[in-house]
């Protein structure tokens, strides 16, 4: 079995009117770095969180590693959240630990060596740190993780261009042929070519799942210049 | 440094081309081991699974070898280099030849200029 996530039929109705995520059936594979891309409210969000079990589907079901979302696959996911879960006076060496005790597969030491690369200082407290260099330190909780799916919401859009290529490196670097990272970004020039596959939402509905190379060769031009001229307003 | 890519071509291919070229310049020499998969998606700043079907693609041609063991090497076959350096030279003077009609340029004029090149060199 190489499916990692198995989707089918996923719904998720706030209201009668609001429907987020509508009727959507879609398999990942392991070992792939995979783009989910739409505009803004496409149901990105929602499908991540349902992902994740913070949010109940109205209907269909999910199923990570062959079983519905729950505490055995919460273990297996690392997750990045599109805002900041962490509180500010805790310094940075009190948040690892906590990740320590909470994740049986989070290593220190990796997180101490990315800390490091970035210039961050484990001893500072959350609140003191700027907006771009908390995102740094959220992203490499995550990545810190031995999970076998990682699910980044905006991991890139509040940090500067050369940390972005130390994230996408890290990415890159940390990759293992049995984990999928999903990546939900509108920066998608920045990402593309770390990119396997790309998923394209918009009304809370699969619009395409294609590989990067398939949009450049069937379109000859950038998933960015393709995206653009999809969604054009 | 990350490899120049063009954003509009698929990726793998313009990876293949780039090993190509190091492959027919000498820069990894006949017989010579290429380094791994990671290393070299880490290098270009490329996803490994593209860097791998770069790799496959290559082994498809000929020109780069799998050893059961120790990784890929460059094939030792010199032929095969060439004949592959000559499909490169014959892709760049279609391209170049193409461009100097367009300017209105004759085969003589063509090959005058080349000449002149040369020795202002």
């Amino acid at each position: 079995m190489n499916e990692l996530v198995e989707i089918v039929g996923l719904t998720k109705a706030y209201d009668a009117k609001s429907i987020a995520v509508n009727n959507i059936t879609l398999s990942l594979p392991k070992g792939k770095i995979i783009g989910l891309l739409g505009p803004n409210g496409s149901g990105k969000t929602t499908l991540i969180k349902m992902m994740n079990g913070l949010l109940t589907p109205t209907s269909g079901s999910i199923k990570i590693n062959g079983r519905f979302v729950g505490p055995e696959t919460k273990a297996r996911v690392a997750y990045l959240p599109d805002r900041t879960y962490l509180a500010g006076g805790q310094n940075i060496k009190d948040i690892l630990n906590y990740f320590a005790d909470f994740y049986s597969d989070f290593s220190k030491e990796k997180a101490m060596e990315m800390l490091q690369s970035l210039n961050i200082d484990p001893d500072t407290k959350m609140k003191t740190l700027s907006k771009g260099t908390k995102e740094k330190v959220q992203l490499i909780l995550v990545m810190s993780r031995n999970a076998d799916l990682y699910i980044l919401d905006e991991p890139i859009a509040g940090v500067d261009p050369a940390a972005r290529d130390y994230i996408l490196n890290t990415i890159i670097n940390n990759y293992n042929p049995e984990a999928t990272v999903l990546i939900s970004t509108h920066l998608i020039g920045d990402v593309e070519k770390v990119l396997d596959e790309v998923i394209f939402m918009r009304y809370g509905q699969l619009v395409l799942y294609t590989s990067v190379d398939n949009i450049r060769e069937q379109h000859g031009k950038s998933v960015d210049a393709y995206f653009r001229e999809v969604f054009a307003c | 440094m990350a490899w120049e890519l063009d954003s509009d071509r698929p990726i793998y291919a313009q990876l293949v081309e780039r090993i190509q070229m190091e492959i027919v310049s000498g820069y990894y020499p006949p017989g010579g081991k290429l380094p791994s998969v990671r290393e070299l998606a880490s290098v270009a700043a490329v996803n490994p699974n593209t860097m791998q079907k770069a790799l496959a693609e290559l082994e498809r041609s000929g020109l780069v070898m799998t050893q059961r063991t120790s990784g890929r090497t460059v094939t030792e076959d010199a032929d095969k280099i060439n004949s592959i350096r000559q499909k490169l030279a014959d892709s760049h003077m279609i391209t170049f030849l193409g461009k100097m009609k367009e300017l209105g340029y004759t085969k003589k004029d063509v090959i005058d200029l080349v000449e002149k090149s040369y020795e202002g060199e």
